[in-house]
């Protein structure tokens, strides 16, 4: 360790003191004068998305001993948490106060829950993962059970808690096996370990699926996806939202340090527990969503369904997958926050609009909105000009260049099945009569962040090469 | 057989006693009384290492503050021990099966084939100034200074969280401001009005019994 | 001392001679610190009945005389060795006999560590100050067990004040120890005395007692010190005891022996607390001119041995903070449940954490007194 280290972290640090001075400032504040920590809350994240990327540079540096990383890949997922962080944070406020749950413990929450994806997603050492992942995981449970007057959201948070502690045990008992045997807690002394074996003993072999199964349980991948549901539907919208977009960026970026920088050399071992998990996650993701009725529990099984999408290109193990599932993921993430943003925004006090028949009629009561909506579905179903198309092309692409035709296959189809749960969506705001006839009102700060999020799924639809490239640099 | 040998024998014995305890006691604080023997006789394996401060420390945290927390709402709750062991026969083949099959993944994972003498040779015996704590204490604040900080920051979450989803304020509850009750003047607590001593009464309130 | 033991004891093989030389210096320190007990006992009564116009006891004696009363705690003992112990119906017998050993074992444990001269000390361990922490912290279980032992709600209540009360002053103990350990820069007990040896020089004067740990550590000294009141359960902080409230708290279903195993454990604590304060805070052994005066005046023969540094000058100190604690005993009124939480929690854990800080920034800059 030594002095220039401690600039490598210098966002990190940023997050950390200001949830910590928000936190002493919330002491000493009376409770009507809330609006401030929202903003200092705001205001970090755009520090810490202006420190990224003043502290931004091409190429790689360790710190601390190896126990931290900073590429670019690291920033860009940084700075797109960053960005749907805080776009969720805008999205939160009318939501939270209607419920009587504005309060800075949420955004401080939040703040830390950022810091610990931070941690994460620039971990170099089995140990940094794991305490990066604990962060997160711990911030993201107390946010599910903040509503804690809610049963729903109290009994997710409970399931939430027990089921992400066992996932946590699993891979805590990988590592140490895979610490055991090759005696290094650091990513590079692992992969330079597993490099200089002819084959792979069983403890080794033991402690990859046990992170495996972590890591497919903190995707939500199938069979380790029975949280999801539950969790998505019982949790307040804004978590929800948090859960499904900036976690799991995180959680990208957690299995591409321990899987691919770790263990990529044992990618023909684990190559085919993915392909399980893979098509499992695209065959119940898909058939499972058709049958919901509530629009939260659609978009988790949708969300399983995009996951079977990003192992995909983890399954093609060459740079052009990562770079596949990396903008797959990240898209998604924009995508995703743009979708929870408009079911936060039809939501008021005493009313949840999570039915899909919530939706009826959309058209009819403000035409911009059902029209972002449509945008969201359709770059979710993968319909061309929108961005969710080009994730599945570039993904598919990298699948079809390893040669694995049939899993191609089984993709498509299985996506065209997925796009009938997005289109009646669409099918129901634009051509169904509104029951709810309750006029809509959103704050113009609010609508305009609405407005530019669905309309970056779009955009990026329309020019892609931007971030393609980008996400081709970050994995290289 | 050596007398360290001997001890350690005793104390993994008393861990593995303690441990069992643990799961078949009936009694949750008989329970909790056997985890704090585990304890103790782990910290006294940590001791056989040579890991004094390790040791110490496992008395001092977990068997000091921890446990004692945890015996406290543990002797608090009225558990009916009889609701918790219902089923508990039906699932015994099942969980014995499973834990069998465990016992033999671990019997072939961490045999002594992968971590035996040969892969983790003896620590070398050190003299008896070496302090544990201060190379514990040099290791932690330089080599390992960031995965330490974000475990204080773990824990900084975890009292947040704590915090904030369990206290509530109640309106209805009463407590004493000492500032208030100190600053308060005779005339805030008694109104000296001026009246007459006598006071005429309506016939029609006395009421019939006068 | 260790050599001169095990010298006596050549006849014996080298591992049993080191066994009988670790026992006979165990009964060394048991002995004493058990009459010292019971005489502290008899010092309260009387300090207190002075304090009050009273004249505390003065009947029991030796040999048909008087002696102010010294024979009383000789009796008092004997008197509770031959009571019977009741045990109640529906208490749970091992844990409700268990308690009190668990009370009585670290209470005793802890004395392995305490050095009473430069040679005096049983063991002489690395993380002594880590050792008596954990063993003062384990005193609770005595307490709580015997309150959930007993099957009787005085008792209970008595054991959960107890026991939050613990747990909360120990950790402001602990901070106040570790502020102590950083100044000397080691855990073990002797190191800490004798890092308390070089004292200040302000102006090519050496002041008195000006090493001593009192002086850079004073709000830890004073946060160290009432905290051990509470640990204790001593008045001011004896609510777990409260007789006006729960009778007579979480011992209150024991009797006899039992009950005199509780007693001993707490005056055991008493006098444990004013030793460790003594020697992190006041110089343990070290005599107030050590350093100020030459060799003359130390070699006049019994003058020079009184005024250089030893064994007395720890009794001297541990007297005076005893005697402090009985004198609280007899001046403060009980606090109240909520202001102990509030003392513990809002004041003394933040008064620790800020001098912490202080004195690291003292240590960092190597400003003296922090930095030597």
């Amino acid at each position: 360790m030594n002095m220039s280290d401690f600039a490598l972290i210098v966002p990190e640090i940023f997050v950390l003191t200001m949830a910590s001075v928000i936190l002493v400032i919330d002491a000493f504040l009376h409770s009507d004068r809330r609006e401030i920590f929202y903003l200092l809350a705001l205001t970090t994240l755009f520090g810490a998305i202006i420190l990224t990327w003043v502290n931004h540079f091409d190429g790689r540096a360790l710190g601390f001993n190896g126990t931290f990383v900073v590429d670019t890949m690291a920033d860009v997922l940084k700075f797109v948490i960053y960005l749907v962080t805080a776009a969720i944070f805008v999205y939160s406020r009318q939501y939270l106060k209607a419920r009587d749950l504005f309060k800075s413990e949420f955004y401080i929450l939040g703040l830390f829950a950022v810091l610990g994806m931070m941690i994460l997603i620039s971990a170099h050492s089995m140990l940094t993962v794991y305490l990066g992942l604990e962060l997160m995981s711990l911030s993201l449970y107390s946010m599910v059970a903040f509503n804690r007057n809610n049963v729903l959201s109290s009994e997710a948070a409970m399931k939430y808690f027990v089921l992400g502690g066992f996932a946590s045990g699993v891979l805590l008992y990988g590592m140490s096996l895979v610490y055991g045997v090759s005696g290094t807690l650091d990513l590079a002394g692992v992969s330079e370990y597993l490099a200089a074996q002819q084959s792979f003993s069983a403890p080794i072999l033991l402690g990859m699926v046990f992170i495996i199964v972590a890591l497919a349980f903190k995707l939500g991948a199938v069979p380790f996806h029975m949280w999801v549901p539950d969790i998505y539907h019982g949790s307040s919208s804004v978590v929800t939202a948090f859960i499904s977009t900036s976690a799991k960026l995180a959680v990208f970026g957690f299995s591409m340090r321990l899987l691919i920088e770790g263990m990529g050399i044992m990618q023909d071992s684990w190559r085919d527990i993915l392909i399980i998990l893979s098509v499992l996650s695209l065959l119940i993701g898909n058939i499972v969503a058709i049958a919901q009725t509530n629009i939260k529990r659609m978009l988790a099984y949708s969300t399983i369904s995009h996951v079977g999408f990003i192992l995909l290109g983890f399954i093609a193990a060459n740079p052009e997958g990562y770079s596949a599932a990396m903008f797959y993921t990240v898209t998604y993430a924009i995508t995703g926050a743009a979708a929870f943003g408009i079911v936060i925004l039809l939501s008021r006090e005493g009313f949840e609009a999570d039915n899909i028949d919530d939706y009826k009629g959309l058209n009819y009561r403000n035409s911009w909105y059902a029209f972002l909506m449509l945008l969201v579905m359709f770059s979710m179903a993968g319909v061309p000009p929108m961005v969710g198309f080009y994730a599945k092309l570039l993904v598919l692409k990298a699948v079809i260049g390893q040669g694995m035709y049939w899993l191609a296959i089984v993709a498509v189809l299985l996506s065209v099945v997925g796009a009938f749960y997005y289109l009646r969506v669409i099918k129901v705001m634009y051509f169904d009569g509104a029951e709810d006839r309750n006029k809509i009102i959103v704050g113009s700060g609010v609508h305009a962040v609405l407005s530019s999020n669905a309309l970056l799924a779009l955009l990026l639809g329309l020019f892609p090469g931007t971030l393609i490239s980008l996400c081709l640099t970050a994995i290289s | 057989m050596t007398f360290q040998y001997g001890l350690f024998m005793f104390f993994a014995a008393l861990v593995v006693y303690g441990a069992v305890c643990v799961i078949t006691l009936r009694n949750p604080v008989h329970a909790v009384l056997h985890l704090v023997l585990t304890f103790f006789a782990s910290a006294g394996l940590w001791m056989l290492l040579e890991a004094e401060f390790l040791a110490i420390i496992l008395v001092l945290v977990y068997v000091g503050a921890v446990m004692v927390l945890f015996l406290f709402v543990v002797m608090m709750l009225d558990i009916n021990v009889s609701e918790t062991r219902e089923g508990f026969v039906s699932y015994v083949p099942v969980g014995f099966l499973i834990g069998l099959v465990l016992l033999l993944q671990i019997r072939i994972v961490v045999g002594s084939e992968f971590f035996g003498l040969d892969q983790y040779p003896l620590p070398v015996p050190r003299p008896a100034d070496y302090s544990n704590t201060a190379e514990l204490g040099y290791l932690i604040y330089t080599v390992y200074v960031y995965p330490f900080e974000i475990a204080a920051v773990i824990l900084l979450v975890a009292i947040i969280a704590a915090i904030s989803l369990t206290m509530r304020r109640r309106p209805e509850s009463r407590k004493q401001m000492p500032d208030k009750q100190v600053k308060v003047k005779a005339d805030e607590r008694l109104k000296l009005i001026k009246m007459d001593a006598v006071v005429s009464v309506d016939k029609k309130d006395q009421g019939d019994d006068v | 001392m260790n050599d001169l033991l095990f010298d006596h004891l050549g006849f014996l093989p080298d591992p049993a001679a080191l066994t009988v030389a670790t026992l006979m210096k165990i009964l060394l320190i048991m002995i004493p610190l058990m009459l010292g007990v019971a005489y502290v006992t008899y010092a309260e009564r009387k300090i207190i009945g002075f304090m009050q116009i009273r004249k505390g006891p003065n009947r029991v004696g030796f040999f048909g005389f008087s002696l102010w009363g010294l024979g009383q705690p000789i009796a008092d003992g004997m008197k509770l060795a031959f009571k019977e112990i009741i045990i109640p119906t529906n208490a749970n017998l091992y844990l409700f006999l268990l308690a009190p050993i668990l009370a009585i074992v670290p209470a005793l444990a802890a004395w392995a560590v305490i050095p009473f001269s430069d040679v005096m000390v049983l063991a002489d361990v690395n993380a002594g100050l880590l050792y008596v922490l954990a063993m003062t912290s384990l005193g609770v279980y005595g307490v709580i067990i015997a309150g959930w032992a007993s099957n009787s709600r005085y008792a209970f209540l008595g054991s959960m004040r107890s026991a939050a009360q613990i747990v909360a002053y120990e950790i402001a103990m602990g901070f106040a120890l570790v502020g102590v350990l950083m100044v000397a820069g080691s855990l073990n007990l002797r190191e800490i005395i004798l890092a308390q040896q070089v004292p200040l020089n302000l102006f090519g004067f050496n002041i008195i007692t000006s090493g001593w740990f009192y002086i850079p550590l004073f709000p830890l000294f004073l946060v160290y010190f009432i905290s051990g009141i509470a640990e204790t359960n001593r008045a001011p902080f004896d609510v777990a005891e409260g007789e006006s409230e729960i009778v007579a708290g979480f011992h209150v279903e024991y009797s006899g022996m039992a009950f005199a195993l509780f007693f001993l454990a707490e005056y055991a604590n008493i006098i444990m607390i004013a030793t460790l304060t003594a020697i992190m805070f006041t110089g343990g052994w070290l005599s107030p001119f050590d350093g100020l005066l030459n060799t003359e005046i130390l070699s006049v023969p019994v003058l020079g041995a009184l005024l250089d540094s030893g064994i007395h000058w720890l009794f001297l100190k541990m007297v005076f903070f005893i005697y402090l604690f009985l004198w609280f005993r007899a001046t403060f009124p009980r606090y109240r449940y909520d202001q102990i939480m509030r003392l513990g929690w809002k004041v003394f854990i933040p008064v620790t954490i800020i001098w912490l800080t202080v004195e690291c920034a003292g240590i960092l800059l190597e400003i003296e007194p922090w930095f030597v």
